[in-house]
């Protein structure tokens, strides 16, 4: 311990072989999402050939249409290959709308990307101001009254709060289009506009999520000794929360953010709908309701990965603020 | 001195926490005064308030508890009359804390040197610059290596004892002129205790500051102290210049602690020649898999051992010396890699899976914390009862029987049969823990540190317990205890380890006696002595071999001081054996001790 | 005995702080209404009783009236059985799963626990919104369907708590003195292990509940959820959607009577956290 464990160990250098541990084992758990997910979209035995032909077709119209799919080919050799695609940028086609899942998603992608990334502008400040607002005033009336808001508010339904929504600032104010147009002539004050409602709702639904976690983080720290002991050598409350507590609570805090905001990719699914976003999720809603799996599973894979994403960067947030992690 | 007004002044204190049915009083009516330059040590046992009496000065109070009544005055101040922004200012100012925990107390994010400075910055009284250049002057008074560099480390980065000091720096970088140390050496070994202490009183003499020390250890106490105040559930019972209360204690409680420190030692059983009843040859075992029988985290080398029937083997050695390993390979719970346990001459299958019943039920553990070791979602009856069912079948009237018999042998009333055990006191579950072992009837009773979640006085009736006990039913014991004059009191041999390897095995009268293996030597050295002198005299060992750490060499020679250099860090030492007793070392006893004069 | 479990329950509802007593008292109201909720209705749950559609309310139609005229407080009160049993259902199913796999992960751990552990994250890691569109868009969605859905979702998470749980349990001593005795894992799990994990395995299957009603009144919403001509609430917010634009109580009133179920449960669950701690 004493040796040669001098201030060099806690450089950059030391973190490589972590990081890489950290990104092996997120890239065996894609491997494994895919196994799952393949294996769940192509469950049942009935399948989109017979889907599509309808329930007179003949039988052999429906083997020749699934020896043109490719779906009389065994399970294992359809996953190679929609591996294979996948890993190409090209998840196969479309069996409802036609053409390659890789043009409806390249159309919808942006958008969702958009709102995703205006919603946590909005949200993680936010967040970050009502958790150390409730963690600094712990145990007050301010605490107290932030708990029961968050906590009812986690429990709403993401329709009721998006109609709601519509009801005040649409029906009754006429202040914002029910309606979420994007298009690419818009301008950024007309998009800005036709989002906010979306914005708005998708905020609402994870904004307490991510404060009571920011709150517990920080809170959880504020019991330690060496709070304590900062308090001790005089220290005010802002340099206890900026200097001694904040460096510790990062990792929690930015994990709290991350698992938040990958909430964001569920939520939107009823969100996009009630506003008619043209968003990812509401396609994925669409390729549920006609059984077209090839999209299904392109979205369900993009959702996923965006979810890793998030928890690795979250994870590498954490080792890299954490002297104990970064020189071990 | 006793003419001048006292540096610190304490009047009737009242510290009250709040509750539903009104508020609690857990400091009440405490006044002590302090000279300036003096040490006041606050001592007893938990819940004694001695914490929370020691920041009350500093107008701290932990857990929503306030200060309800009294004066407190450090200097001209009335620290009681403050508010929290007026506190501000004095604290680690004026005012400056040295916490139990400095592995806790450090925030683990930052480096060592932003820390320290921390205080003087805070408070505007120099240059970070200037700071810097005071804390690394600091770090050489306190004697800790590469003063100019061990700032920039992290606090995980250096030892326990290292940190403890780094604290002090922390602590006196303002120039405070009161300093409160609370049980500033309890989380450290004891050969490391003393040199942390010996910095302490020196730093403390150097900056003139008064201090008060908190602390349950009686030993430490006599050697920091001018004055001592004795507090038992927040009162105040005695207090008094340190020699008196040490050696003419007024207060019947102030004697019942000094003498639960060191419990006179029992009768030795005679011995006989029988064959052992429980023995140990060639113990290897560690963590981590297994490679040419050696496990790659090695944590014992070599043990072995012999316990007579109804004998008593004391295990001693610092934290991380496999003392409590060595009870869990006897137990089944860590299968050796190397070695036998043979019980009765028979080779006892190395895990617990492998062993019967009937072999089980012969070694029984007793574990450190009767906290962790009782089930809370169990009654008393629910725990004792399940061994009694499990190795000898009983249930119903006859287990109900069986369980107030236990009872009375542990001395505990019937009524608390049913109660769940979170409802009873800690001595009281320590017992409830010894019960559950005496319940299977065993042969080996294996007690580990079994009184060191205890206080004193509590532990103490504990040992004589068990000791009454394994008497009276002739179960052989072993104790597995830190505490040197607890198990030199309570046992016939005693065998010694130092980083897993069994340094020394002495029979007690030996062991008594001056001839030791260099380690045994420091550890009974460092053992402090409720002489107030004792601290001056004792002199921390210079090793002499700066030797690289290696699987085979003596594992004590980075820290001996008598290795021979070309021998010590070559050659792997050799056992030595005499009538009572066996060490693991290039030279005999007598000539160690010679050497060690000469 | 039955006299003391009163007063137990009664102690516990007085020990409550407000906002608790407010989600108990919500809680009870819906188990209530789901159970005796049809015995009650004012009107035959598919009668044509109103002229008009999205009529708001009155004497006559508390709540209003649907897009096809019908009594919406009659349609709640019977549409609410659905939210709450599918609901307690797929909550008591994922826990009991999740919780006995986390105990066998506990308990076994080397590769059983690795195996079990791995098959989880991987589950974790399909957001639960996501995992149900799929497995609806697989299966289908009749009633035991999705309740196995809702369950089959809800596993992951409860196995987290779970075994996190178990892992801090199993490094006590107590379970190491049992294992020193020579219990079986069986043994250690039920009886050492199990009983002192009932407190925040009942918290979190209410928290399951809470998260399992929400995935279950999505899914109804969306259309993919309980299929006509059954309706659970979220079924009823998604049949009068066209009504949004008058502010018709049709709509509002199933969605506020699923927020108000599930915010109850949260309250109930948050105070008897506290309660303990």
């Amino acid at each position: 311990m004493s040796g040669g464990a001098g201030p060099a160990q806690g450089g950059l250098a030391g973190l490589a072989p972590m990081l890489a541990r950290r990104l092996a084992s997120s890239a065996v758990t894609l491997v494994l999402v895919t196994l799952v997910i393949f294996a769940l979209a192509n469950l049942l035995p009935g399948d989109a050939a017979q889907e599509m032909l309808g329930q007179s077709a003949t039988p052999e119209q429906v083997a020749a249409l699934r020896h043109q799919m490719g779906l009389d080919r065994p399970a294992a050799l359809r996953y190679v290959g929609w591996i294979a695609g996948l890993v190409h940028g090209d998840p196969g086609q479309s069996l409802v709308a036609g053409m390659p899942v890789r043009e409806i998603i390249a159309e919808r992608l942006p958008h969702s990307l958009m709102l995703a990334g205006l919603t946590t502008l909005v949200a993680v400040p936010l967040a970050l101001i009502i958790g150390m607002g409730a963690a600094i005033h712990r145990g007050g009336w301010v605490d107290r009254a932030l708990n029961i808001g968050t906590l009812s508010l986690v429990a709403i339904p993401e329709f009721l709060v998006a109609t709601l929504g519509v009801l005040v600032f649409s029906v009754w104010l006429r202040w914002l289009p029910s309606i979420a147009l994007v298009s690419a002539e818009a301008t950024w004050g007309e998009t800005l506009r036709s989002c906010a409602l979306p914005i708005l709702s998708l905020t609402v639904v994870v904004v307490a999520q991510m404060a009571r976690m920011t709150r517990a983080a920080i809170v959880d720290q504020m019991d330690r000794p060496y709070v304590e002991m900062a308090r001790l050598k005089g220290a005010g409350t802002a340099r206890v929360v900026l200097r001694h507590i904040l460096p510790n609570a990062i990792g929690p805090v930015v994990n709290a953010m991350a698992l938040s905001l990958s909430y964001l990719l569920g939520g939107a699914i009823i969100v996009e709908t009630i506003f008619n976003f043209p968003g990812l999720a509401s396609l994925m809603v669409n390729a549920v309701t006609s059984r077209d799996m090839p999209l299904l599973q392109a979205c369900a894979m993009i959702f996923c990965g965006a979810y890793l994403m998030l928890m690795l960067v979250a994870d590498v947030v954490a080792i890299v603020a954490n002297p104990r992690l970064r020189a071990q | 001195m006793g003419a001048r007004v006292p540096h610190v002044r304490v009047e009737n204190l009242r510290v009250l926490v709040p509750s539903k049915g009104g508020d609690i009083a857990i400091i009440d009516n405490i006044s002590f005064a302090i000279g300036r330059g003096e040490v006041l040590a606050l001592i007893g046992e938990s819940g004694s308030g001695k914490s929370t009496t020691a920041l009350a000065v500093m107008g701290w109070c932990r857990h929503g508890s306030r200060i309800g009544g009294g004066q407190i005055f450090v200097g001209e101040t009335e620290i009681s009359a403050l508010s929290e922004a007026e506190l501000r200012p004095i604290r680690g100012r004026r005012i400056a804390y040295i916490a139990q925990s400095a592995a806790a107390a450090f925030n683990p994010s930052r480096t060592i040197i932003d820390q320290v400075v921390e205080p003087a910055l805070i408070h505007g009284l120099m240059s970070r610059q200037q700071a810097e250049n005071k804390a690394v002057s600091l770090f050489r008074a306190l004697s800790l290596p590469m003063a100019e560099s061990i700032g920039n480390r992290y606090p995980h980065q250096v030892s326990g004892g290292q940190l403890q000091r780094l604290m002090a720096a922390m602590a006196l970088i303002t120039e405070p002129e009161l300093v409160i140390l609370d049980e500033p050496t309890t989380a450290l070994d004891v050969t490391t205790q003393v040199e942390v202490l010996k910095c302490f009183k020196a730093a403390l003499a150097q900056a003139g500051a008064s201090a008060i020390y908190v602390s349950h250890d009686l030993a430490v106490v006599a050697q920091m102290a001018d004055r001592i105040a004795v507090l038992k559930q927040g009162t105040l019972r005695e207090e008094g210049p340190a020699a008196q209360v040490l050696e003419n204690p007024r207060d019947a409680y102030t004697s019942s602690l000094l003498s639960a420190v060191r419990p006179a030692p029992v009768a030795a059983k005679a011995p006989c020649d029988a064959a052992p009843l429980l023995a140990i040859r060639g113990l290897v075992a560690g963590y981590g898999a297994l490679r040419d029988g050696v496990p790659s985290v090695p944590v014992l080398r070599d043990i072995s051992l012999e316990l007579q029937r109804g004998g008593t083997l004391g295990i001693i050695g610092e934290s991380g010396s496999g003392k409590s390993t060595l009870a869990r390979v006897i137990a089944g719970l860590l299968p050796a890699a190397q070695g036998q346990v043979l019980l009765d001459g028979t080779p006892l299958p190395p895990a617990v899976a492998g062993r019967s019943r009937a072999q089980l039920r012969q070694i029984q553990m007793v574990f450190q914390n009767a906290d962790t070791a009782l089930n809370p979602a169990h009654s008393v009856a629910g725990i004792l009862g399940r061994p009694l069912e499990f190795y000898h079948g009983l249930k119903g009237d006859a287990a109900t029987c069986r369980i107030a018999e236990l009872m009375e042998l542990i001395r505990l009333p019937r009524d608390l049969i049913h109660r769940p055990v979170r409802e009873l006191s800690g001595g009281q579950k320590q017992r409830v823990n010894l019960a559950r072992a005496l319940a299977a009837q065993p042969q080996v009773l294996l007690c580990d540190e079994v009184t060191s979640a205890l206080d004193t006085v509590v532990g103490a009736a504990i040992m004589r317990l068990i000791d009454d006990l394994r008497r009276e039913l002739g179960i052989a014991t072993v104790f597995i205890s830190h505490d040197i004059h607890a198990v030199s009191a309570f046992c016939e041999d005693v065998l010694v380890l130092y980083g897993g390897a069994p340094v020394e095995m002495a029979s007690r009268e030996v062991f008594n006696g001056a001839s030791h293996h260099p380690y045994t030597r420091l550890l009974l050295s460092s053992l402090p002595a409720m002489d107030p002198a004792w601290l001056g005299r004792v002199q921390p060992p210079v090793p002499t071999c700066a030797a690289a750490q290696c699987a085979d060499l003596c594992r004590f020679v980075q820290r001996c001081p008598v290795a021979v250099p070309g021998l010590c860090d070559r050659v792997a030492p050799p056992v030595h054996a005499i009538p009572g007793q066996r060490w693991l070392c290039h030279f005999a006893p007598t000539s160690v001790t010679e050497r060690d004069q000469a | 005995m039955s006299a003391g479990a009163m007063r137990n329950a009664a102690a516990f509802v007085t020990g409550l702080p407000w906002a608790g007593r407010i989600g108990g008292g919500l809680v009870a109201f819906w188990l209530i209404v789901a159970v005796a909720g049809p015995w009650v209705a004012p009107h035959a749950v598919g009668a044509f009783v109103d002229s008009e559609t999205f009529s708001p309310m009155s004497g006559r139609f508390w709540l209003g009236s649907d897009y096809l005229g019908r009594d919406v407080l009659s349609r709640l009160l019977s549409a609410a059985r659905y939210t709450v049993f599918l609901g307690l259902g797929a909550a008591l199913v994922a826990c009991t799963i999740g919780t006995t796999l986390a105990l066998t992960a506990a308990l076994w751990s080397g590769w059983v626990d690795e195996v079990i552990a791995r098959a989880m994250d991987t589950m974790n890691s399909i957001p639960s919104k996501i995992l149900a569109l799929v497995l609806v868009a697989a299966a289908g969605s009749s009633l035991p369907l999705l309740l196995v859905i809702c369950a089959v979702t809800y596993v992951p998470g409860n196995f987290r708590i779970a075994r996190a749980l178990a892992m801090n349990l199993v490094g006590l001593d107590f379970v190491t003195v049992a294992r020193a005795r020579g219990e079986s894992r069986r043994y250690i799990a039920l009886h050492e292990v199990l009983p002192n994990m009932i407190h925040p395995l009942l918290a979190d299957m209410g928290l399951r509940f809470v998260f399992i009603v929400l995935l279950l009144s999505g899914l109804s919403f969306l259309g993919l959820g309980v299929q006509p001509p059954y309706a659970d609430l979220g079924s009823l917010v998604r049949e009068n959607i066209s009504g949004l634009t008058e502010g018709a109580p049709a709509i509002f009133a199933p969605a506020l009577a699923i927020a108000s179920l599930t915010v109850g449960a949260n309250l109930l669950i948050d105070a008897t956290k506290q309660e303990k701690a």
